[in-house]
């Protein structure tokens, strides 16, 4: 029988809150379900937003009766905040978390590098955000609790499944006995120690590193702003690295490694995490200055990932796909890409606007970016924690030389979690006018965002479905209307937006003036009959210097995974 | 491998001290740290990664 923690986890910041959990003689027997979602941290519940807002129901299953325990996943990057604004958190984050966009390496008391995050004004948010995972969380539930389609169950553990062609069926193990749980799919969000992954006997693919770190959380009040600060090589712990971070709330991260032939027991001792935090604060300048632990734990860099994300019925997402190094804040942010890459496609075959070979493309897309994640995260990793007597030597040479000669500053940056562009991705439309645009986003790239006016910019209005941005201030032509009437029969969401249009354009579900020509700036629009077709995760799916019906019907056919030879977008086919 | 300039007889004489007297100047502790940094400033005065890389298999020729 599950006993989950029924105790409020202890903090000096967070009030944790425990729920009831979902006991199933308080509920009918259960009909099968068309999705269950396992695991309600950040990705899982993205997951199950995102699934709702496309009109799909899921059950979601939280092993445990509360968030987070300590604050885990603490930086969030403007692309998460825009893919976390599609399920209307992004507010609540925003009001509550720290901006960002510096970083600075410390080597022998001189800051030896200052990493300066681009902020373009026409982006809504920051670089980086800060805030607690348990807060990231409590907005997520909040959001989840005023959703109907989900039905959300504290205190359900899935201890076995069985899968076949065409469905999941897992036991749920709950506070008074188990229940059996079938459902058309199954999304395992369950986070790096994935059970579902352990009883599919899933093998991960990749590295793990030699170097461990404590993280620790301490509130303490220091004069420093909001800025990351790596120290390489300090004179408490020579050879190693240590990281700080501002949280809200007056509480600091400090990351530092453990030396090799430490245990994690030895290194989570009272006493010697007293003594390194104690040691930091005098490097910096800031001994005896009073302070008070919240929480702290042990992690290795690994880069592990699944070979593939679909089996069967069963999608793997986020942390349970794959085990990212966290320099470079690749967590959270990586999983939140994937569930969006997830969700809309799983809505679409779920409902029968696209065939079940759709999610193929979810799992090529995003299989190839964690390997991109892991072979850029390899050099941050292999330069933070050297593995071999030469690639110590060269840290080494480094950091010294880096004292007078600011050339090699930029080894110092290890580079952050980015969006990925799916540039080779199947959904990509052969036969737009990708080639002849010389600028903008491109096949499978990311949306750019553009200031529209004061607290409006062009993501505000974008997601849910396609969009068609469309650069004219003439009414949409009667065959282009009538591609758009098919898909949206066929169950499609399509929104057609006019770009450059002071008045309703017939035809167009919004106009945005773009009186500066800016979003035409930004897209590489040089002329009107310009167009844009987004995916529902806003990647770019095709473009084209002069849109015609054909090449339109097209490009929705590519991007619902049905090949280019299938004719007709049709409901159920 | 080649070089627009090459080292004329004296100036090749001159880096061979310069390098044993600093190797000396450096200590057995500290040389090959030294080594290494010399060589990441050669290599960014050179501003060519691939001429760089035949230098490093010339090197290990031979050891």
């Amino acid at each position: 029988m599950h006993q989950p923690h029924a105790e409020p986890r202890r903090s000096i910041y967070y009030a944790y809150q425990v729920h009831k959990p979902w006991l199933p003689s308080d509920h009918p027997p259960q009909t099968r379900k068309r999705v269950v979602v396992v695991g309600a941290g950040p990705i899982g519940l993205f997951t199950a937003l995102e699934l709702a807002r496309l009109g799909v129901p899921c059950v979601l299953l939280e092993s445990e009766l509360q968030v987070s325990e300590g604050s885990r996943a603490i930086v969030f990057t403007r692309r998460s905040m825009e893919i976390l604004q599609q399920v209307g958190v992004d507010r609540a984050i925003t009001a509550s978390g720290l901006p960002w966009r510096f970083g600075n390496s410390f080597y022998r008391n001189q800051r030896v590098y200052r990493m300066e995050a681009p902020h373009d004004p026409d982006d809504r948010f920051f670089p980086m955000i800060n805030l607690q995972q348990q807060y990231l969380e409590q907005y997520l539930i909040e959001a989840v609790q005023a959703q109907p389609l989900i039905d959300l169950r504290w205190g359900n553990r899935v201890t076995r499944i069985e899968h076949n062609d065409g469905c999941a069926r897992v036991e749920v193990d709950t506070p008074e006995g188990p229940y059996h749980l079938e459902s058309d799919w199954l999304v395992a969000a369950d986070g790096a120690r994935s059970g579902l992954r352990a009883m599919m006997d899933l093998k991960l693919e990749g590295a793990s590193y030699e170097g461990r770190f404590v993280i620790a959380d301490i509130r303490i009040d220091l004069p420093l702003p909001t800025e990351r600060l790596a120290f390489f090589d300090p004179v408490w712990n020579p050879g190693n690295t240590i990281l700080m971070h501002r949280e809200p709330h007056g509480i600091w991260r400090v990351d530092y490694q453990l030396p090799a032939d430490e245990t994690p027991e030895q290194a989570l001792a009272p006493d010697s995490l007293k003594a390194r935090i104690d040691a930091q604060l005098a490097m910096i300048g800031h001994g005896g200055t009073p302070w008070e632990m919240d929480w702290c734990s042990v992690y290795s860099a690994r880069a592990l990932t699944l070979p593939g994300y679909v089996h069967g019925r069963v999608l793997f997402t986020g942390d349970a796909a794959h085990m990212l190094p966290i320099f470079g804040v690749r967590g959270a942010n990586t999983g939140w890409q994937d569930a969006q890459g997830l969700a809309w496609r799983l809505a679409f075959v779920v409902k029968g606007v696209a065939p079940p070979s759709l999610l193929h493309s979810y799992s090529s897309e995003r299989v190839a970016a964690a390997w991109e994640i892991i072979d850029e995260a390899g050099k941050s990793t292999r330069f933070m924690t050297p593995p071999t007597r030469g690639f110590r030597l060269l840290r080494d040479a480094v950091l010294s030389l880096s004292l007078s000669q600011p050339f090699v500053g930029p080894l110092y940056h290890w580079r952050t979690s980015r969006p990925h562009e799916y540039t080779d991705s199947p959904l990509n439309s052969p036969g737009d006018d990708n080639a002849l645009f010389t600028a903008g986003p491109g096949h499978g790239a990311p949306p750019q965002n553009v200031r529209l006016g004061p607290d409006e910019y062009l993501l505000d209005h974008l997601g849910g479905g396609f969009d068609l941005l469309v650069f004219t201030d003439r009414n949409i032509p009667d065959a282009l209307r009538q591609v758009v009437a098919e898909a949206r029969s066929g169950g499609v969401p399509l929104r057609v937006v006019a770009v450059g249009a002071a008045a309703p354009v017939p035809g167009a579900d919004l106009a945005l003036a773009d009186g500066d020509g800016r979003v035409r700036q930004r897209y590489g629009v040089r002329a009107a009959g310009a167009a844009y077709l987004l995916r529902p995760d806003q990647h770019v799916c095709a473009r084209w210097m002069n849109l015609d019906a054909d090449r339109l019907r097209s490009a929705l056919r590519t991007a619902l995974g049905r090949g280019t030879a299938d004719i007709a977008v049709k409901k159920g086919a | 491998m080649s070089a627009s300039a090459v080292l004329s007889v004296p100036g090749l004489e001159q880096v061979y001290d310069a390098l044993a007297t600093a190797i000396d100047t450096a200590g057995p502790e500290k040389s090959e740290l030294f080594l290494v940094k010399l060589a990441l400033l050669n290599a960014q005065a050179l501003g060519d990664a691939a001429l760089f890389q035949a230098h490093v298999d010339a090197a290990l020729k031979d050891l």
